[in-house]
């Protein structure tokens, strides 16, 4: 059959042969499968492979570009970079079971010196939201732990330590209100191609304030670089593949001065307030504060929710709430300027039309009485505001309330900015409202209010009382235009873009003002009860400015706020009245009289503005307006 | 013949020895020594990075492997193979004995192991166990080469292979268990087993596999362990487990693939350089050869192989005896069977089963075993042409 022996054999049978062709065909087939197999991968998708392998291993990083700094008139840094370590987990090298990746995490976190829990919550929810960016861990990291973290890369797969500009700023809590906020661009905001141009997901933009207004200039562009990382996520930094540097951004220059700002603001102190300091001709804000006021550097790093819930809490004065710009409030006897441009150009008086002030009117049964009860006689409007008379001007509300329409004043305060956006380059501003007949009818229709519109509302509002919302900002600019004859100025912060070397790049230039036709004539009468109000016996604020060497006009106000709030104090003054030069308001919503609280605010300010050196006043006389 | 052989042997040493060098099968020398050369080049250029601070560790113990394997070779070259025949038994015992002795030495360190720990190397059982196997099953199966067409022939060849490759797979060691079963089917084919029997054999191969990777988990019996199935089938979709088996098997698919043409060469290739490649001294060697040296490289290793695995099929018809063609059979088994499964794996065609490339792979164990084998062919050889021309014919060469 097979072999007759087992052990020589003369040839080789056929069946052997057979089974060892087979055998060799079968060989033959598998190297061929393995031939094939070898051509596709290599010589037809070579390149494809090529590339992945690629992709394995260079990562590209983004180099953060600092952002330009923020300086005042003068130069002075008001905003700088500060370099700082933010320690990142990348998704891609991180343990893909959860539990893993909790392990990692709560280890990071504890060196770090952060509780795990609220770690791994952020870190993952990072993850969901952006699965292929690198999840921040810690923004600002202590340079210990950086150095500890660097020198065991292994234990810690998937972890990035990335040098990352934080905003510092080093006058801490002056001016803290213009410059805002600088956080990682959202989805939303990607989608304005125009507006952020070039910017990526993980990048970091101005979301508030002067670094939003300005974000287009003081954003740099961010470098690259590719490196190569190993099966283990080890990074080779010393010697990348390609790079591109991080091109700062440029420099914005502000009309703020430094001094005056530190001065405004030590000036109201702890109280709530706010102040306004503004060229009168060109609307450039040269100090602009809110009180209570509060550390910006806070939001460098990823601010924590108790910090934020603090820094916006009623019982601690809302410090994030910008006063200046966002705030409206009654302003008292501020607004009798408003209320005299109304009464002048809607024909009620001449700048010499005497009207009797007996102390109190009667009008629908309804007593309105001067503060303090006193009786100023026969005035005119020179006169009326210089002692700041209420009859006067209730006898104006009542005969605006009588004419035309009955909107003769608040026809004049929109015209004069109240009421309405100044378009100052701070985002979020408030509007504030002028109260009208239409506006109270219509709360009243919506049973939001217990009465209508009656004529008491618009003698009220003559005065500055009532249902008016005014925020300083508006204020000044109502003074501004009536001071400088008619322009209805555009407050603006931004003065110029320059280079690091301080080389002008580009100058903005004034906004065009808003025309207000204001006659000279009653200009001059307004602007001489002003004076008087500052200067001559009788004056309001005379006893304030006594032995103060620069010539200014101002205006006390009182604002009440009822339900036994204390009054709100307000001042707004022009200095230089015949050329106007600067307009200055302050207020202090628990100040009490005008007199007594914000007129000295705005004389240290002035004193400031000025250089002047100042003692302030002899006497705080108790003026009632 | 035998005593002419002999007697030559008896006049002088010196003559017979030089007479037998001769006779080896050059090609069959060339082939592994071609591999072994590749094999050393290839590693050394892929671990420099692997052992900081001995750039050459793997390197210097791959050459002295080889060179304690050539030498073993060349001995065993000398040696009559057809005497190995009455040592069946005892073959068989130190086959079972040494896979019992890792048992207890693993049990003994609580681990499983794979190997016997020696002074200087890891000595692994299994791998010297596939020689020993086909020593002796092809022994055992000229024993009853009258009854070939008896089943139980054919049942009791399979089950001596089967012992000790179940205790293998247990170990775990899968490849080498298969290994051994590829052996045995092919030494029993080439001896001339009825087809019908191989049909059988396919049916419980293909019931075996349906219980082990289907049937018993579902009652929660464990063959395999999970990571082996996993493994066994990841290269039907990669991408599904892209953390795991996957990614060896992506990362190799993809060193292989960027080596194009003419490969990156040694300094560019960033799978291996940079660790992406797993095992890349070891299992996946010739996915390193792909990337390095691109399509040129993996044809030339491929083509030495199948100027061995010829060599092997040719050395089995030209046996002076059946007991040489049945190891030449299961030699070239071992062969074909560890080449096909190591290089389709690295390539994706064939499942993750932890077979080394015989020759090109770094392992003591696993060269010098397959010297042994290279050994055991050229005595193979040697003896044929000896009797060939003590018969006075001539072999064609």
């Amino acid at each position: 059959m097979m072999y007759l022996d087992s052990g020589n054999r003369p040839a080789i049978t056929p069946q052997l042969a057979f089974r060892v062709a087979v055998i060799g065909g079968f060989a033959l087939v598998m190297f061929a499968v393995i031939f094939f197999r070898l051509w596709y991968l290599q010589i037809l998708s070579g390149d494809k492979y090529l590339a992945d392998a690629n992709n394995n291993r260079v990562r590209e990083i983004k180099v953060q570009a600092p952002r330009g700094e923020i300086l005042d008139r003068e130069g002075n840094v008001l905003v700088d970079n500060r370099v700082g370590h933010a320690v990142k987990v990348d998704p891609d090298d991180l343990p893909g079971a959860e539990r893993e990746r909790g392990v990692l995490l709560t280890r990071l976190a504890k060196t770090l010196g952060e509780r795990p829990r609220v770690v791994i919550r952020d870190v993952e929810q990072q993850i969901r939201i952006q699965p292929f960016l690198p999840a921040t861990v810690k923004q600002d990291v202590a340079d210990d732990a950086v150095a500890y973290l660097l020198e065991r890369q292994a234990d810690f797969p998937g972890i990035e330590i990335e040098q990352v500009f934080l905003r510092s700023y080093p006058h801490e809590e002056v001016g803290a209100h213009l410059f805002g906020t600088v956080g990682e661009v959202t989805e939303d905001q990607l989608k304005d191609k125009t507006r952020y141009r070039g910017v990526t997901l993980g990048d970091r933009v101005g979301q508030s304030g002067i670094e939003y207004s300005y974000d287009r200039f003081l954003r740099g562009e961010n470098g690259k670089r590719r490196i190569q990382v190993d099966a283990f996520g080890i990074r080779n930094e010393e010697d990348p593949l390609h790079k591109t540097d991080a091109v700062q951004g440029r420099n914005l220059r502000l009309g703020i001065d430094l001094d005056v700002q530190r001065v405004g603001q030590e000036a109201l102190g702890s109280s709530r307030g706010a102040f306004v300091v503004m060229h009168a001709k060109t609307g450039e804000v040269v100090a602009l504060g809110s009180s209570p006021s509060f550390d910006p550097n806070i939001f460098a790093k990823i601010i924590r929710a108790r910090d934020l819930r603090q820094l916006s809490s009623e019982a601690n004065g809302k410090p994030l709430f910008n006063r200046a710009t966002q705030a409206g409030y009654p302003t008292g006897s501020t607004f009798k300027l408003i209320t005299s441009v109304a009464a002048l150009e809607g024909g009620l008086i001449t700048p010499d039309t005497p009207l009797f002030d007996g102390g109190s009117l009667q009008v629908g049964g309804v007593t309105f009485k001067n503060a303090g009860g006193v009786s100023h006689g026969s005035l005119a409007l020179r006169q009326a505001l210089t002692v700041s008379s209420d009859v006067f001007f209730y006898r104006l509300g009542l005969a605006a309330n009588n004419k035309g329409d009955g909107l003769l004043i608040q026809d004049w305060a929109r015209r004069l900015g109240i009421g309405r956006l100044t378009g100052i380059d701070l985002p979020a501003e408030g509007a504030g409202l002028v109260p009208t007949p239409e506006w109270r009818n219509e709360l009243f229709k919506q049973k939001l209010t217990d009465r209508p519109w009656s004529v008491g509302d618009n003698i009220n509002l003559a005065i500055g009382q009532g249902d008016l919302s005014v925020t300083p900002l508006q204020l000044a600019v109502a003074y501004a235009t009536v001071a400088n004859g008619g322009n209805a100025v555009k407050p603006h912060l931004g003065k110029r873009i320059e280079d690091a070397a301080g080389r002008v790049l580009q100058e903005f230039e004034t906004p065009a003002p808003r025309k207000v036709d204001i006659d000279p004539a009653y200009r001059e009468a307004i602007m001489d009860g002003l004076v008087g109000a500052a200067n001559a016996p009788g004056g309001t604020s005379t006893a304030v400015f006594s032995g103060f060497n620069i010539p200014i006009a101002g205006k006390t106000g009182t604002a009440e706020k009822g339900l036994g709030r204390p009054d709100q104090s307000w001042y707004a003054a022009i200095t230089y009245p015949e050329d106007p030069q600067y307009v200055v308001v302050a207020t202090d919503e628990a100040g009490g009289f005008g007199a007594e609280r914000a007129a000295p605010i705005v004389r240290q300010i002035i004193a400031a503005l000025y250089d002047a050196k100042d003692d302030g006043p002899e006497t705080t006389g108790r003026v009632v307006d | 013949m035998e005593a002419s052989a002999f007697g030559t042997a008896v006049k002088g040493f010196r003559d017979e020895s030089a007479a037998r060098i001769v006779r080896i099968d050059v090609l069959l020398l060339l082939a592994v020594l071609g591999l072994m050369a590749c094999s050393i080049y290839t590693i050394g250029s892929a671990t420099q990075d692997d052992i900081p601070g001995d750039p050459d560790y793997y390197v210097i113990r791959q050459a002295v492997y080889a060179a304690v394997g050539i030498c073993l070779m060349l001995l065993l070259a000398r040696f009559d193979y057809s005497r190995l025949r009455e040592m069946k038994l005892g073959l068989y015992g130190i086959l079972l004995g040494s896979i019992v002795l890792v048992y207890l030495l693993g049990a003994a360190a609580r681990g499983s192991k794979r190997w016997i720990e020696l002074p200087f190397f890891r000595f692994q059982p299994s791998e010297l166990g596939k020689v020993l196997l086909i020593l002796a099953l092809s022994a055992f199966l000229i024993d009853r080469i009258r009854r070939l067409q008896d089943r139980e022939t054919t049942s009791r060849i399979m089950l001596l292979a089967l012992v000790p490759a179940i205790m293998v797979v247990a170990q775990p060691d899968l490849g080498s268990g298969l290994v051994y079963l590829a052996v045995v089917v092919t030494i029993l084919f080439v001896a001339g087993t009825p087809w019908p029997h191989f049909a059988a054999l396919g049916g419980i191969a293909a019931a075996a596999v349906t219980i082990v990777l289907a049937a018993a988990p579902a009652v929660g019996v464990t063959v395999l362990h999970d990571y082996q199935v996993d493994r066994l089938t990841a290269f039907i979709n990669p991408s599904d487990d892209p953390q795991e088996q996957g990614y060896q098997l992506n990362q190799s698919i993809t060193a292989i693939g960027s080596g194009q043409k003419t490969g990156r060469g040694p300094d560019d290739a960033t799978q291996t350089k940079l660790d992406f490649l797993p095992e890349h001294h070891t299992d996946f060697v010739f996915a390193v050869v792909g990337e390095e040296f691109g399509f040129a490289g993996a044809a030339l290793v491929l083509s030495l192989f199948a100027l061995l695995i010829w060599r092997a099929l040719r050395i089995m018809t030209m046996a002076k005896n059946l007991y040489g063609s049945l190891l030449a059979a299961g030699i070239c088994a071992m062969f074909m069977f560890q080449v096909f499964v190591n290089v389709g794996m690295t390539v994706g065609i064939m499942p993750i089963t932890g077979v080394p490339l015989p020759l090109m792979s770094y392992g003591g164990s696993s060269v010098l075993v397959t010297f042994l084998a290279v050994g055991l062919l050229q005595s193979i050889h040697v003896q044929a042409r000896e009797t060939a021309a003590a018969k006075g014919r001539e072999l064609i060469v």
